[in-house]
């Protein structure tokens, strides 16, 4: 198995899917102004997963492309989170998601800015800059909502309590990662899961939210076994390359 | 208020270091910060910004286009404010 | 100041007009101006955000990452243009959330173009071509209107739609270039968005109510028949260059007349469509009712957060 490989293939379907998920709002959210904010997240993602299937392409070395990868692989050989694939819902469910994830994410690419792969450091502190304003859009918007009406409160934490469970997966660690820290490839992510629960619990302490007590784990995305969402994201993205194989567009 | 209608703002963007603040449009937020990401979302896709303002358009006083003549008219005949009125005799290039 | 009569009041402003000075939010201007104007703004932003719809339906199919970005980005710049004309219209006094109630309850109209499905992946090019394409037409000579915040508006729309109608272009040549049955799914969307294209510049001039008071005000530049004529001057050709076929027999060029003939429009189907009997109308309308709706909590609960926070502050 090529390490870096496989590290860069879950990087690139995190971004992948969650860009997928919030491209579902477009001409669909609760104001016109945030419809265009979803969607400025969804490009940020979309390009981040472009870079990083890309490279995962050349370091693969078989000739496959980002789109290649992107749109041709069985469900098994996507490595995302099942954070990320989970569905939108309503809007508060989808704040909540992207809240948790920025969170992870923002820490996550602070250490691989110092990654010794000058490509993997490139485009984290690209997707740093894009993710710190990520971050500051989800958090506030998990205040207001959390902190709004009691209807709101109630909406997102319910939210919060349904997406807890996929969160421990943040920091799943396996073989892939321990050989790219031994390698240097990588910096040591210690530390990592306890400062992404003192953020959290910042905001979530500020929205007036409780920090859920299920402690129940969810994990699978990282080996290829996912729920059963991901399966129709992939009917939908894969329609046309699988409906007409080989074509350009 | 349950259906009340989030503020309009006003945005001015200031499109590089240098230049003035421009007034670009207007758009709804329920608040201030809100105001300043919609506006940054909105008003610059295409980096049109390094700078955003927002004013709740409820705080803007205008003049009265009424009035346009007495308050802009009297400084058309103040030509001695423009650089051209003085004579500079030959020689001089710059000033 | 001495109080002015309407007769001399409408005096000065058709002399304004007259030397092309722009009119500002807070001049004096005729009820029926201001009417018009919001009509006609409000019918243009509701075009923007219900015509997101059809693109958007596209959006998680598009067939390859590029693709992907771009409708994305360019269904995005709709929403945007909504907003800068809605922001438009509110200078008018004209209330967004009340102007996007009319369109939910049918009072208001958009243009009729998005009421029609997007079935298949060319349609993503049909419509960035055809109907990004009729749409600046009717756009461009809007950049000189009479009215200030609506010039300003549509210099900032037209400047944002050069790359749609390119990208729309691109995906059709890219199909028609490409296997035979990409080519039929090219052809089949322009035999499909064809004559609705046509149709987006509206009735004759001889049917067009607006028109002839629009073009003393400056509000329109050109008539409909007269954009139309551009249109298909200009789209013929590029059909012919990338090998489609314009779904028009009587289509010739007329060497006299310097344009091209052009068949009669379906002014039956026309007329059905802007009355609400379109294939998606419903659809449309449903759609963007619900996001509405169900954004309400999240609207008022940022309200509420808002009000809490001041308060707090002031305490």
């Amino acid at each position: 198995m090529n390490a870096l490989f496989e590290y860069l293939v879950r990087l690139g379907d995190d971004s992948l899917i969650i860009g997928h998920r919030l491209s579902e709002w477009c001409g669909h959210g609760p104001i016109l102004e945030e419809d265009i904010a979803m969607t400025n997240l969804s490009l940020d993602f979309i390009g981040q997963a472009t870079s990083f299937l890309k490279y995962a392409g050349e370091v693969e070395g078989k000739g496959r492309t980002e789109d290649d990868l992107a749109y041709l692989r069985f469900d098994r050989d996507y490595r995302n989170l099942l954070l990320v694939e989970q569905p939108n819902g309503d809007f508060g469910m989808t704040i909540v998601r992207q809240f948790l994830f920025d969170a992870y994410r923002k820490l996550l690419f602070e250490r691989l800015i110092h990654s010794k792969d000058e490509t993997i450091a490139a485009i984290a502190a690209k997707s740093l800059k894009e993710t710190k304003y990520h971050l500051k859009h989800s958090s506030e918007w998990v205040i207001r909502l959390g902190d709004g009406t009691e209807e709101s409160h109630q909406r997102v934490q319910d939210s919060l309590d349904t997406l807890w469970r996929y969160t421990s997966e943040l920091f799943y660690a396996d073989e892939v990662d321990e050989k790219l820290v031994k390698d240097g490839v990588i910096p040591s992510m210690e530390g990592l899961e306890s400062a992404w629960k003192a953020s959290v619990n910042e905001v979530l302490a500020e929205a007036t939210l409780k920090v859920p007590d299920n402690n129940w784990k969810h994990e699978g995305g990282r080996k290829g076994m996912h729920s059963e969402h991901l399966g129709y994201i992939l009917a939908e993205l894969q329609y046309m390359q699988r409906a007409y194989p080989g074509l350009e567009w | 208020m349950a259906n009340k209608e989030w503020p309009l703002w006003e945005v001015f963007i200031r499109s590089k270091q240098g230049l003035n603040h421009k007034h670009v449009g207007s758009l709804r937020a329920a608040d201030a910060d809100m105001a300043i990401e919609n506006a940054r979302d909105v008003y610059t896709r295409r980096s049109e910004g390094v700078s955003i303002w927002v004013v709740a358009s409820n705080n803007v006083f205008a003049s009265n286009p009424g009035d346009a003549d007495s308050l802009y008219e009297p400084s058309d005949s103040k030509i001695y404010r423009h650089p051209t009125f003085y004579e500079v005799p030959d020689g001089i290039e710059h000033m | 100041m001495k109080e002015l009569d309407i007769a001399t009041l409408q005096k000065r402003f058709q002399e304004k007009i007259d030397n092309d000075i722009k009119i500002e939010p807070r001049d004096w201007m005729p009820d029926d101006y201001r009417k018009t104007l919001i009509r006609q703004i409000s019918q243009h932003a509701h075009s923007e955000v219900v015509g997101m719809l059809p693109e958007g339906n596209w959006i998680t199919r598009a067939p390859n990452l590029r693709r992907k970005a771009v409708l994305l980005a360019k269904v995005q710049d709709e929403a945007g243009h909504g907003l800068y004309l809605y922001s438009a219209a509110e200078t008018l006094g004209a209330d967004r959330e009340e102007t996007i109630d009319d369109l939910h309850s049918g009072v208001a109209k958009y243009s009729s173009i998005f009421n029609y499905p997007t079935v298949s992946w060319a349609d993503m090019g049909a419509i960035g071509w055809l109907v990004d394409g009729a749409a600046i037409m009717n756009q461009v000579p809007l950049c000189r209107c009479s009215y200030g915040p609506y010039a300003r508006a549509m210099v900032r729309v037209c400047k944002e739609e050069s790359f749609h109608q390119r990208q729309g272009f691109e995906i059709m040549t890219t199909l028609a270039n490409g296997s035979p049955e990409q080519k039929a799914m090219a052809q089949d969307a322009l035999n499909r968005f064809w004559w609705p294209s046509l149709m987006m510049f509206g009735p004759n001039d001889a049917e067009s109510k607006h028109t002839e008071q629009s073009m003393r005000w400056k509000i329109k530049r050109h008539t409909n028949d007269e954009l139309r004529q551009m249109f298909v001057d200009a789209t013929v050709p590029q059909a012919e260059l990338i090998g489609l076929t314009v779904p028009d027999k009587d289509l010739k060029w007329n060497e006299e007349t310097g344009h091209y003939d052009f068949g009669e429009i379906n002014w039956d189907e026309f007329w059905e469509v802007v009355k609400g009997n379109g294939p998606c109308n419903k659809d449309r309308i449903d759609t963007r009712r619900k996001a509405k709706e169900n954004g309400a909590w999240v609207r008022e609960a940022a309200n509420a957060y808002a009000e809490k926070r001041n308060k707090r502050k002031a305490s």
